[in-house]
């Protein structure tokens, strides 16, 4: 079985967010991390290796510096590491990134593809179902469980909703989008670590896309447009207190009293 | 020149009508509310598209919040949510009726949909919107450039709610959005109003991309919503454990609101997902958020950071969720909550005598 895994790397804004003095974020003062929903899925594709034995392809769209989320996923487990990267997929919306990587994937073989249902940086969980569109493969977002069945080529799914979970069943090749909930990513290993120095990254630029036009590559092809960006400028502080249980339940309801809340 | 060449063929607001067990949701009203302003700003109608099996009844539902128009799609394809027919269905229409602009909820539905129907049709989407205008793209016109108008400019928080963007999809049609639900308005009901029907089938034939739903299992859920509820109790990682929230449903029992939890609660299993409030869960939007143990991570308070009023309670006097609070309690929740409890319940009943 071969798997394809799409992962991404992000600023890290989960824990390690830092402000401004004026409640901006402090972008210069942000690591980079592979973004968490990738890992799960990244996790997920390791587990089906070690329970069936695969192949796993890691592909990331990026500066050269993403590099480095590849080597992490090597370190992890992954075999093998494709950066896409070119100049021209610069300033790609969803619908360019989306184009890109499946002008790169129609290079590799796969039965399933992998991506994290959303990136934190962009958080549109658009690029899965993008891309699940221009292979023409069905789409399973929001895996909770994903089990194969290597006699029939079928892989089943189960699939989260706001009430409900669906156990969905479908042939392979397909993609499947994973949540951060999904499992617990493994670390890398010492070996890993070692593979992963040593390990040759293919890097493909914008000739190496298949099927792709270059009406739909980077700024120029992407269908949406920044109009205006800003940090947000949040409502801010507003009184804090340090009571003993008595003082704090009293200052409570006076101020709900003050609001005609009661 | 990239786009698409008849753009001004492209008239009138869509919005996805989502239903789940054939009842429309809360977020298609939403969305056809917000429809009919953009709608009045354009000078055209409001057309909600409804999908799925045996559903004609819930048209005049929509009628009643404001639609002007239902295109119904009925079959039995259409049962169950699945990608690949609703893909269909909504690409289908969008090809035969060529609308400016459609909005789906940002729902579990519609973030798997309208990403695949905007990749088949080949036109940009922007996710997770919380502010829809229309208005001039570029907004402040640029030397040597056409500044065009009437244009949808949708706007959304990025960086885990850290930044706002305002996004156009200027020469590719329709303009498509995922609305956050609870952010906007639905319409006063028109009771009796009876919808304008037009049917619509564009074929259902299944194939590889047609997933097969084996089971179906729905959880035992609080019954209500807490994005309905106007006073919301959250229990955070704080709280320490399942066994502790009977205080939060003490209190909020008294004061006739509804519990929910942050994203490390659900994480842990101490609660389920529909009660997760942040930028993975459900944004809410109540007269009065009390933050019980919950720390106030950034993707936690774009999820309720809009609430009226917000009073927190944690033990860690630095704990961010005192960033947005209007008023912060540092202490040990476990000392005041049940005297608040009591003290509230005594309170209201004196006001009720």
């Amino acid at each position: 079985m071969k798997i394809v895994v799409c992962i991404k790397q992000v600023p890290d804004t989960k824990g390690g967010v830092k402000f401004n003095p004026d409640g901006t974020l402090d972008r210069g003062a942000m690591l980079t991390i592979m973004n968490p929903d990738d890992k799960a899925g990244l996790e997920a594709a390791l587990r089906l290796k070690d329970q069936y034995g695969a192949e796993v392809t890691v592909i990331t769209m990026g500066l050269p510096k993403a590099e480095d989320v590849l080597r992490e996923a090597i370190a992890m487990g992954a075999d093998k590491g494709v950066l896409v990267t070119d100049r021209v997929l610069g300033g790609a919306d969803t619908w360019a990134t989306s184009q890109t990587l499946a002008g790169a994937i129609r290079n590799l073989e796969y039965d399933l593809i992998i991506t994290g249902r959303q990136a934190i940086d962009g958080d549109t969980a658009q690029v899965g179902p993008q891309l699940s569109e221009h292979l023409n493969i069905p789409v399973i977002s929001y895996a909770q469980d994903i089990k194969i069945d290597e006699n029939t080529g079928t892989v089943t799914v189960q699939r989260q909703y706001d009430d409900r979970y669906h156990i969905l069943k479908t042939q392979m090749p397909c993609l499947i989008t994973a949540l951060a909930e999904l499992n617990e990513p493994r670390y890398m290993t010492p070996g890993g670590i070692f593979d992963a120095c040593k390990a040759e990254i293919t890097v493909w630029g914008r000739d190496k896309l298949n099927g792709v036009d270059d009406s739909n590559l980077g700024l120029k092809g992407s269908p949406t447009q920044i109009a205006k960006a800003s940090d947000k400028v949040r409502k801010g502080a507003g009184e804090k207190v340090n009571l003993d249980p008595a003082a704090s339940v009293d200052y409570i309801i006076g101020k709900l009293k003050e609001k005609h809340v009661l | 020149m990239n786009g698409v060449t008849n753009i001004e063929e492209y008239k009138g607001v869509f919005v996805f009508a989502q239903q789940v067990d054939n009842v429309v949701s809360g977020i298609a009203l939403e969305l056809i509310g917000k429809g009919k302003s953009l709608a009045a700003d354009l000078n055209t109608e409001v057309t909600a598209v409804l999908a799925g099996s045996g559903i004609k009844d819930q048209a005049d539902r929509l009628a009643a919040y404001g639609a002007d128009k239902v295109i119904l799609i009925d079959d039995p394809e259409l049962k169950e949510y699945r990608t690949e027919p609703y893909t269909h269905a909504l690409a289908s229409v969008i090809e035969k009726y060529k609308p400016e602009i459609f909005l789906v909820g940002a729902t579990a539905i519609g973030r798997d949909l309208a990403p695949r129907v905007c990749a088949r049709v080949h036109t940009g989407l922007t996710a997770d919107c919380t502010q829809l205008d229309i208005g001039d793209f570029p907004i402040n016109p640029i030397p040597g450039r056409e500044q065009k108008h009437n244009q949808l400019l949708m706007t959304r928080p990025a960086f885990g709610g850290n930044t706002i963007a305002t996004i156009a999809c200027p020469d590719y049609r329709p303009q498509m959005a995922t609305v956050r639900p609870g952010v906007m308005q639905k319409l006063p009901k028109n009771e009796g109003a009876k919808a304008n029907i037009e049917e619509f089938n564009p074929g259902f034939t299944p194939n590889h991309n047609y997933v097969e739903i084996t089971e179906v299992v729905k959880s035992v859920a609080d019954v209500v919503d807490i994005m309905d509820a106007k006073i919301l109790v959250s229990g955070g990682r704080g709280v320490g454990g399942p066994e502790n929230f009977y205080m939060l449903d003490d209190l909020a029992r008294a004061i006739g609101g509804t519990v929910s939890c942050s994203r490390a609660v659900v994480d842990a299993g101490w609660k389920p997902k529909d009660m997760q409030v942040g930028q993975t869960g459900k944004t809410v939007r109540p007269n009065l958020y009390i933050a019980v143990g919950i720390s106030g991570a950034i993707q936690h308070l774009a999820g309720m950071e809009e609430s009226d009023i917000i009073i927190a309670i944690n033990k860690d006097e630095t704990a961010p969720i005192f960033e947005v609070a209007d008023y912060g309690i540092v202490g040990d929740y476990k000392k005041i909550l049940p005297a608040l409890t009591e003290k509230m319940a005594a309170e209201i009943a004196a006001k009720e005598k």
